[in-house]
């Protein structure tokens, strides 16, 4: 936006000293400016979105949809008590995967950001967090399987050092793989905004609180944590959106034996139920943005940036 | 078959032979089949641009072997291009973008779903050579005179429409036919029999106690269903009217059993694909599953123990065919025909009986096996000699006998087939309700 302003300020003032007819133009400009994206969101997001919309109250039998106005879609999806428990459910995976990414988000952006002293160092350490995220997110996820299996490496290597005698099964097929899985998928992407919040903090301030008398603890805790938020509000909404809107991962992890709302609509697109789908698809739609505006109430991203 | 052969692929590929000298071809060809009394030749299309034509095919994973498009281009000269999907998405597909295919190679309860909505044309049974000698279950639901109808989508119920731009499902045989059966099979649990540590009989053993956290079920609901029926129904717990049609409270209380099962801990995982279901196995984590055939096989090419083992109340059986998109028309439809002549004339049998399914048209798939082969495969005696896969890898050493036995022994005591219930909507809705529980 601060682009297109100062570009088209200056022309403003040139095509007014010449030619009058040429006036429309330095108004249009930013315009046509915005125009390539305007006509990117309108293609990619608002029609496919209107789509579902409209979608959502269509009738439907296992074969064929039929164009029409019925809430049964809505009723059926809100009335049913397995909507509420996915939705409890997928709510339960994303609060543990946001507290345990934000856990370990925050650790290794404030070792990288503040214990890492040279910049080179700084960003080798930083390309190496990301080397994982060369590979497919579904070979990171499923190289767990074998891992955690009833006869996996680590139930053997356990058993073999004694510390056990009866396999843990509770390691795979369990929401905690779910979990564990979310949790290695995302935690990058809590990592890099509280990382990048950090790199910004204005040393002065640390040293100011320090020579203030401030101990370690509230230095993070008043100084720091406070001028991370933006950060961690941006790193939030990543790993939040991200497993509400899952169905691969929880259904690979919990061996199919858990549902997410993501399942629950790949499941419905599968049985050619787009109408239930898309229905269900808005619902969704509605609590994430719900979720995202409430974060975004606590953590004012503009302002802070 | 080298006789009819060698003509038929220099006539497709030298473009510079006059039709004069082709239809003499054709003629002398012709001839010389009937004379042999084998009617194998082909192609029975000279058109010279049959080459160019391309058939588009998709379908399930089972029956979309590259080895069977490379036989077509050799056979018959045109192109066979193949797409494999998963049933739920091949169903989708079907209905929703019929213009992206020209052959349909689904399943008959797949194609109790996808023939209403208008989108495939029905097959004229004169133009289909073997039709006389497609094995009786498809035609009347009878594997013998006597035998029993097995519940569910039985596939002759579905096989036949009224007329030939009818979209409605025939009671009795007519000349329409929605699906040329291709490929299908009797299914019922695999065991790993080192792991389950005593015999096992019955559809009820899936939840034996004994068994806790290490069985798995699979998650297509309306294949899952029917094994969960078949469970309910071996333990006494649920009287079925019929297992492939059940109504609202055969579907509760079937649901709820399974529901009890899974929240007492019973299942490892639930699983959708091939795959998932060989790694479940292989792995130790399930050793009592619903498994397809050739999941077996691989686990058992690996060198673990995993046995089909055939259970006192009978199998689920399921059955594919091809069918023809509505659009086809002109040289592309006379290739689809000639395809699917094709298809029925022995070489594809053959293989795919090799693979442990079982072909339509059983006489000319014989004369494509090895007398130990149609033994093993067909008869359920011991191997004479090591048996091959279609590859050439050995599947099964000398000694060996298949599970569950003969083609009679295990088509003729099918208990249900793959199944679209009339209470779909209702049952999907539950099935969830019981992943989600």
């Amino acid at each position: 936006m601060t682009l297109t302003a100062e570009t088209s300020r200056p022309s403003v003032t040139a095509a007014a000293g010449r030619v009058r007819r040429r006036r429309l133009l330095p108004r249009v400009a930013p315009y046509l400016q915005a125009a390539p994206l305007t006509v990117m969101l309108l293609l990619f997001l608002l029609v496919p979105i209107l789509t579902i919309v409209v979608v959502s109250f269509w009738d439907y039998d296992s074969v064929r949809f039929y164009p029409d106005f019925v809430l049964t879609n809505y009723t059926e999806l809100l009335t049913s008590p397995v909507t509420w428990k996915t939705y409890l459910n997928t709510l339960k995976y994303a609060a543990l995967t946001w507290a345990i990414t934000l856990g370990i988000g925050f650790t290794v952006a404030y070792f990288l950001a503040f214990h890492v002293r040279s910049t080179t160092w700084q960003m080798v350490l930083f390309l190496v967090c990301t080397i994982p995220f060369w590979t497919s997110n579904i070979i990171r996820m499923i190289s767990w399987i074998p891992f955690l299996g009833r006869n996996g490496l680590l139930n053997s290597g356990l058993i073999s050092a004694g510390i056990i005698d009866q396999p843990l099964e509770f390691l795979l097929f369990s929401d905690f793989s779910v979990v564990l899985a979310f949790v290695h998928l995302y935690a990058l992407f809590m990592v890099v905004p509280i990382f990048n919040s950090m790199m910004r903090i204005d040393r002065a301030l640390i040293e100011a609180a320090r020579d203030g008398g401030a101990s370690a603890a509230q230095t993070l805790w008043n100084v720091i944590l406070p001028l991370t938020k933006p950060g961690i509000a941006i790193g939030s909404i990543f790993v939040v959106t991200l497993v509400m809107g899952d169905f691969i991962t929880v259904r690979l992890m919990s061996g199919g034996q858990s549902a997410s709302i993501g399942l629950m609509i790949a499941n419905e697109i599968s049985l050619l139920q787009y109408p239930a789908a898309a229905a269900n698809a808005v619902v969704l739609l509605a609590v994430v943005l719900i979720m995202v505006v409430a974060m975004l109430r606590i953590v004012d991203i503009r302002k802070e940036l | 078959m080298t006789d009819t052969r060698t003509p038929s692929t220099s006539a497709t590929l030298s473009t510079g032979v006059s039709r004069r000298t082709l239809l003499k071809g054709t003629a002398a060809v012709a001839g010389a089949a009937v004379g042999s009394g084998a009617i194998t030749g082909f192609p029975t299309i000279w058109a010279q641009n049959i080459k160019n034509v391309t058939l588009r095919q998709f379908g399930t994973g089972v029956s979309n072997l590259n080895a069977v498009a490379d036989k077509v281009k050799e056979d018959l000269g045109f192109t066979l291009q193949m797409t494999a999907l998963d049933s739920d998405a091949v169903t989708q597909r079907a209905v929703t973008q019929p213009k992206s295919y020209d052959i349909a190679d689904i399943e008959y309860w797949i194609g109790k779903k996808v023939f209403p909505a208008g989108v495939m044309q029905p097959m004229d049974v004169k133009k289909i050579k073997n039709f006389d000698k497609i094995v009786p279950i498809f035609i009347t639901g009878k594997l013998t005179p006597e035998s029993a109808i097995a519940q569910g989508t039985a596939p002759h119920t579905v096989g036949f429409v009224e007329g030939k731009d009818s979209t409605k499902f025939a009671k009795a045989p007519t000349e329409w036919m929605t699906l040329i059966p291709t490929i299908y099979n009797a299914d019922t649990l695999g065991i790993r029999p080192d792991l389950v540590g005593r015999p096992i009989s019955s559809w009820k053993d899936l939840l034996d106690p004994a068994f806790k956290g290490k069985a798995s079920l699979l998650n297509i609901p309306s294949i899952g269903i029917m094994d969960a029926a078949m469970v309910c129904e071996a333990m006494g717990e649920v009287k079925y009217g019929d297992k492939g049609n059940m109504t609202k409270e055969e579907i509760d209380k079937t649901l709820k059993i399974m529901t009890d099962a899974k929240k007492a801990g019973q299942f490892r995982a639930f699983w959708k694909t091939f795959d998932e279901s060989v790694n479940l196995m292989s792995s130790g984590e399930v050793i009592i599953q619903s498994m397809w055939s050739p999941a077996v096989a691989a686990v058992r090419s690996k060198g673990i123990q995993c046995v089909y083992q055939p259970l006192k109340e009978g199998y689920r059986a399921w059955g594919g065919g091809l069918g023809i998109a509505k659009h086809l028309s002109g040289l592309e439809l006379d290739a689809a025909y000639e395809y699917i002549n094709w298809y029925l004339s022995g070489w594809v049998g053959a293989y795919l009986n090799r693979q442990g399914y079982y072909s339509a048209v059983l006489d000319t798939a014989k004369q494509h096996m090895s007398p130990e082969e149609w033994a093993f495969w067909m008869e359920g005696q011991p191997a004479k000699a090591d048996i091959l896969s279609p590859e050439g890898k050995v599947m099964e050493k000398a000694g060996a006998v298949r599970d569950g036995g003969s083609f009679q022994d295990r088509m003729g005591r099918v208990a249900c087939w793959n199944a679209v219930m009339d209470e779909d909507r209702y049952m999907v809705r539950k099935w969830n309700e019981f992943i989600a529980a």
